[in-house]
């Protein structure tokens, strides 16, 4: 049936080519930060060009990464918040978005009216950083994860997931006397699985790599999530409280490939789990495309 | 959103108002029950700072609070408009969203198109997983990136000095940044922002195809007359989107990659509002600028919805 004419398989040749291009364009810069990471600090500084493996192999980068406090700190707070949001958040966005899908609520539309109005319209940085100062929550942890709690593009996701559940199993359940909590535990969330996976993954990234919040709310760089020590490394500069053991000679050449390892280590986890969850991110996009 | 008019089911009821709320209440209020921690969450953190936002009428001061401080009409959008930054940051944060829309808007579009004629599922799968990573990685450990390619012993200069050009430190000159940023924006959200229209295009009816191809179109034409009219409601939506947030150039990469010697193109009304507020502590005045930009915003996403609505039939509501 298909005809393939030359204009075709030109085409396909440049759109295959167009693609590894792309691909190299991603990949090189995050395989060039593993490639410094590992490489000897002096040959690096004085090295020029595209890395295609490490120079040397040295590990002295990762050893004073790890030997790191604030990193380790870091870590920590930030598995706290990644645990901790994510489960807040689902729960709270699950529960929402069931009963937000019910039907025969009187008051249902105007509230989905009332929450989406938020994603058009805020109140703006500055009311809202004055709001949890207002609270009392600024330097707890409690300032980064409850302002941010529910994320309303999650909530419509998970509400659509149970709009799709059909009426009658809801409704015989209902006849069976079982009430709202059971027939979202027993009927709704088993059946809309893969969608709360796809929440799970969204609010898991969303703290993984949050640092603005933690930046304006905390002041004790105890409490300092990750993402917020590698803005101190990586975008201020200072690697000074890593490199203090280290000859002053070796300083310069050290923190730049501390810089990669930092790197490496901070961005590892998601690197190495999202070949495995792709395809549950994608779906995401898909059931909010669908959703417009 | 789009759909939320269909889902009204209105019951016909003929009975008073206060009738109907209370039985209302009585059916289901295990439900409303359940909603109070969700509807807690948004007076709370998302219509209290809405609320919060009426001190840019005022000379406001935390210790006095909203109740105690001064009112001061218009002043503060007054000192903004006549301030000698505000040009500037408006000319900024237009170029920088002008530029996006220009070159950032299209690329997943495009991308998305050439995508759908790979032959190879395989190939595919892995241009996808490739091209989507950048988007889980860190906004900081990007910006990092950024800053160690473009400083001048890193390996962009690298090139550049091969081919016989000058070493700079690119993040300190004022005519590269616009550049820098939209083009790191394409290398972040490009597989991302594909996935929407790759949706859109495994929607097409297949019988459209072969009917193009019966009446003799070559891929080239079934591209133009099915392909492309196909994704066409999805990238208006995307589009209606975007111009709802002209004035919304995220702070986060601003502030990762600005610093005083860039601020000439890099400083956006965002970030300004960042400084002044949250740096100088200067918050009626920030908060002022802050609902100028929320407002126009708001004001764009509806016009462009209403003339959506109007030519293309495709809305948001």
């Amino acid at each position: 049936m298909r005809r393939h004419t030359r204009g075709e398989n030109i085409f396909n040749i440049f759109d295959i080519v167009i693609m590894v291009v792309l691909m190299v364009l991603t990949l090189y810069p995050l395989l060039y930060v593993v490639f410094a990471s590992f490489s000897d600090g002096t040959r690096l500084m004085r090295f020029s060009g595209l890395l295609t493996h490490p120079l040397g192999f040295s590990q002295a980068a990762y050893k004073s990464v790890f030997a790191n406090p604030n990193i380790m700190h870091g870590y920590a707070n930030t598995l706290i918040l990644v645990v901790a949001g994510t489960a807040m958040g689902v729960i709270l966005t699950v529960i929402g978005g069931y009963c937000l899908s019910r039907k025969n609520m009187m008051w249902r539309n105007t509230i989905m009216l009332a929450i989406t109005f938020t994603m058009f319209f805020n109140g703006g940085l500055i009311p809202t950083y004055l709001n949890v100062q207002r609270l009392g929550l600024l330097d707890t942890l409690a300032a980064i994860l409850l302002p941010t709690a529910i994320n309303t593009f999650n909530l419509i996701i998970m509400r659509t997931a149970f709009l799709s559940i059909p009426d009658s199993l809801v409704e015989s359940a209902e006849l069976d006397g079982a009430n709202q909590l059971i027939i979202l535990f027993r009927i709704a969330l088993p059946l809309a699985l893969p969608t709360v996976m796809v929440i799970v993954l969204y609010y898991a990234v969303e703290r993984w790599n949050e640092w603005f919040n933690a930046m304006i709310y905390l002041q004790d760089a105890k409490k300092f999530p990750l993402a917020l020590v590698l803005r101190e490394i990586l975008i201020q500069e200072s690697t000074s409280s890593m490199t203090q053991d280290v000859g002053v000679g070796d300083k310069e050449s050290v923190s730049l490939s501390i810089k990669y390892a930092v790197i490496v280590v901070a961005t590892l986890p998601i690197l190495v789990l999202y070949p495995f969850l792709q395809k549950y991110f994608v779906k995401g996009v898909m059931v909010g495309a669908v959703k417009g | 959103m789009r759909n939320v008019k269909n889902n009204i089911s209105k019951p016909r009821y003929s009975k008073p108002f206060s009738v109907r709320l209370k039985a209302d209440f009585r059916r289901n209020k295990e439900l409303y029950l359940l909603l109070i921690p969700l509807i807690a969450f948004y007076i709370i953190f998302k219509y209290v700072p809405m609320y919060g936002s009426v001190i840019a009428f005022q000379d406001f001061s935390p210790r006095l609070g909203i109740t105690g401080s001064d009112w001061v009409g218009f002043k503060n959008f007054i000192d903004f408009f006549s301030d000698k930054s505000f040009i500037r940051i408006l000319k900024n944060t237009v170029i920088i969203s002008f530029s996006s829309l220009i070159f950032c808007f299209p690329a997943p579009i495009i991308f998305a198109l050439l995508m759908n004629e790979l032959r190879s599922k395989i190939f595919t799968r892995s241009v996808q997983t490739i091209t989507y990573l950048p988007h889980f990685i860190s906004m900081v450990v990007i910006c990092g990136l950024i800053r160690r390619f473009t400083v001048d012993t890193g390996f962009i200069n690298d090139i550049i000095a091969f081919f016989g050009g000058t070493r700079s430190t690119m993040l300190n000159n004022p005519k590269l940044f616009v550049p820098i940023y939209i083009i790191s924006e394409i290398w972040q959200g490009l597989g991302w922002g594909s996935i929407i229209y790759l949706a859109a295009l495994t929607g097409v009816d297949q019988q459209l195809y072969e009917a193009a191809m019966i009446d003799g179109a070559g891929r080239w034409k079934q591209t133009l007359h099915v392909t492309i009219p196909a994704i066409m409601p999805t990238v208006v939506i995307m589009f209606i989107l975007k111009i709802g947030n002209i004035l919304n150039v995220g702070y986060e990469k601003i502030i990762l990659l600005y610093n005083p010697l860039t601020y000439e193109t890099a400083d956006v009304i965002s970030s300004f509002v960042y400084r002044k507020g949250l740096l100088e502590q200067n918050w009626g005045y920030s908060a002022a600028v802050g609902m100028f930009n929320s407002v126009i915003n708001f004001i764009l996403l509806i016009a462009a919805n209403k003339l959506s609505k109007k030519y293309t039939e495709t809305s948001l509501w």
